[in-house]
């Protein structure tokens, strides 16, 4: 019946609409698939792809059929065993201890923003929210202003009769760490406060009335309610923390606190063969970050499911 | 306080969400203190009237406008005023462009049943958790070997700036298409309009204040953006504000990159502040006036 096609086709007019609502994803489509699709794939492409005979460049080998591992295999033999292993050793140690410490100072601060503020609530989130609007960059630089051997934080240190201090910019493991910590921790924070804030109040009475104790109705209740908070806080921070090479290069440029996305930067740029080495380790990246984002997933996914029972 | 007697205290303030503690105010209080500190002190020496980046020597503009001859300041020095001038021309590039495309994905999206939509959701949700060093080694990569026919520079940086912040723009628009439903445009249609009047006249009023809080968001990660602008980056004269922050800040520089940074802090803060007010002005007025229903009241044919 003609009324019943007309409400099958839902709110549209039959016919011309078909194409209407694919009409207006089709420019953002096209562009994600030229612009991100693409690229991604010629990682894929360069890092098993050729070497160019003549100049020495990677070439891009489209069909997988062709696919050369060579490049792989040589990156693997370094991850395990050799400089490589070393640095990816480091970066999962620096970005182990950078979360804990994001954690550690995050958690009490996101908990007091989101329960305990009171009345200016507004302006302690303005505060941890100014951050995210302040250049990365700027932030690294701020800390190369004090750091640096006539910075302020020597001069102070000079103040109280220290006064052969070392350089703090030239490989100082710590100096690196808490630069992570301090540029990476408004981004756990806000979805840690997002987690906290939700949290009813009456859940928390309803603990203190079965007669928990505070410590319990912390440990029992509200840990375990923001615990999802704190995994989506911690992925946020790692994810970018894995791939950065920045921080390390600004605030030591040392070799000892190389990091893995350091060996990706240099690796690419170089235009023979170390562009597919660039790619195979962007790769490799993609594959770890790609497990933790699936555990992230599965675990929050899980603890909805418990939820519903 | 002995370190026993901290951490108990700490457990005890955060363990006890009735308890009032002078623990957590504190510890939140030096974070703020940690968090903004280096900062404001990078910004005061931007002022300084020496050349040291730390120790003060009396308040001055040199830094931002002063002396042409010298060629010291943001505005006087050629490398700081390009990287300025950069930064602005690809955010404002990357704004105009990448909002409607965005706006446009965000309805199709939302409207579109059938085969393709799973699969386009999910294309515009991957840029989202993909870590900026591998769509910079992606973009790079297929600009250098396959579309090598773009030149590197203001081009490419202004097309991977566009491709990160598209899935931005359907996340803030999708939030608002949800809350608006489909009641006001099926009236609309009921009243006579075609679907496309009735995006027109109904559908993209309503869509303002998202809009608007979209071109502001852009321009504020664009021009925000360190790993894409570097990955893609042409001569000289294509370096932005941040990479320019990269290479300068170990060379022991004049406090002219610390104003170079400043000017950038107040553009972004701007650009998100506007936004801000904006998306709320408008969201107030709508609120007022029985809301949607008179945009659709007044629609007319």
């Amino acid at each position: 019946m003609p009324t019943n096609l007309a409400s099958g086709a839902e709110y549209d007019t039959v016919g011309q609409r078909r194409w209407v609502w694919p009409g207006f994803a089709l420019p953002g489509v096209a562009w994600l698939v030229l612009l991100f699709l693409v690229p991604f794939y010629a990682i894929f492409a360069v890092a098993m792809g050729q070497l160019d005979p003549v100049l020495q460049r990677a070439t891009p080998e489209w069909n997988p059929i062709y696919w050369d591992l060579t490049v792989f295999s040589k990156v693997f033999a370094d991850l395990f065993g050799g400089q490589l292993g070393v640095i990816a050793l480091r970066t999962l140690a620096y970005v182990f201890v950078a979360s804990l410490l994001c954690l550690i100072i995050g958690y009490p601060v996101a908990y007091f923003v989101s329960r305990k503020a009171g009345r200016w609530r507004w302006l302690w989130l303005l505060l941890i929210l100014a951050p995210f609007w302040i250049n990365y960059l700027m932030r690294m630089m701020s800390w190369v202003n004090l750091l640096s051997p006539d910075g302020q934080i020597n001069k102070w240190l000079e103040a109280f009769g220290i006064t052969n201090p070392p350089d703090w910019l030239a490989g100082s493991h710590l100096v690196v760490i808490l630069g992570l910590v301090y540029g990476y921790i408004p981004f756990f924070i806000l979805p840690l406060f997002a987690a906290l804030d939700r949290i009813d109040d009456a859940t928390l009475e309803a603990a203190r009335d079965l007669g928990a104790r505070p410590s319990q109705t912390f440990w029992r209740v509200t840990w375990p309610m923001s615990r999802n908070g704190v995994l989506g806080g911690l992925v946020i921070i790692m994810l970018p923390m894995f791939g950065d090479y920045y921080t390390p290069t600004l605030l030591s440029g040392s070799p000892r606190t190389r990091m893995y996305g350091n060996s990706i930067d240099q690796f690419i740029n170089q235009t023979t063969s170390g562009g597919a080495i660039g790619a195979a380790l962007t790769i490799i990246l993609m594959i770890f970050v790609g497990g933790l984002m699936v555990y992230y997933l599965r675990s929050i996914n899980r603890s909805s499911q418990e939820a519903r029972e | 306080m002995s370190g026993g007697g901290a951490t108990r205290s700490l457990r005890s303030a955060v363990s006890n969400p009735w308890g009032k503690s002078r623990l957590l105010p504190f510890v939140t209080m030096l974070y703020v203190l940690w968090s903004t500190i280096p900062v404001a002190i990078a910004v005061l020496f931007s002022f300084n009237s020496g050349r040291s980046r730390s120790t003060w020597q009396g308040f001055s503009t040199r830094w931002y406008v002063g002396d042409p001859a010298a060629a010291e300041s943001v505005l006087y020095d050629q490398s700081l005023r390009f990287a300025l001038a950069q930064s602005v021309r690809l955010a404002v590039l990357t704004m105009l462009v990448a909002t409607p495309i965005g706006v446009a994905l965000a309805i199709g999206l939302a409207r579109w049943r059938g085969r393709g939509v799973k699969a386009s959701n999910l294309l515009m949700l991957i840029p989202l958790v993909t870590p900026e060093i591998v769509m910079g080694v992606a973009l790079f990569l297929v600009f250098d070997k396959v579309y090598d026919f773009v030149p590197f520079g203001t081009w490419t940086q202004f097309l991977g700036h566009v491709t990160f912040s598209i899935s931005f723009v359907v996340i803030i628009v999708r939030g608002r298409l949800f809350a608006i439903g489909r009641d006001y445009e099926e009236a609309a249609m009921d009243l006579g309009a075609s679907p496309l009047q009735a995006m027109r006249r109904v559908l993209l009023p309503l869509l303002a204040p998202a809009l608007l809080a979209s071109f502001a968001i852009v321009f504020a990660i664009s021009i925000d953006d360190f790993v894409i602008s570097q990955f893609l980056l042409g001569g000289a004269d294509t370096v932005t504000i941040p990479v320019q922050l990269y290479s300068g800040a170990r060379a022991a520089p004049p406090p002219s990159l610390n104003a170079l940074a400043t000017v950038l802090m107040v553009i972004t803060i701007g650009a998100v502040a506007a936004a801000g007010l904006l998306f709320r002005a408008l969201n107030k007025r709508r609120g007022e006036g029985g809301s949607a229903l008179e945009s659709v009241a007044g629609f007319e044919m």
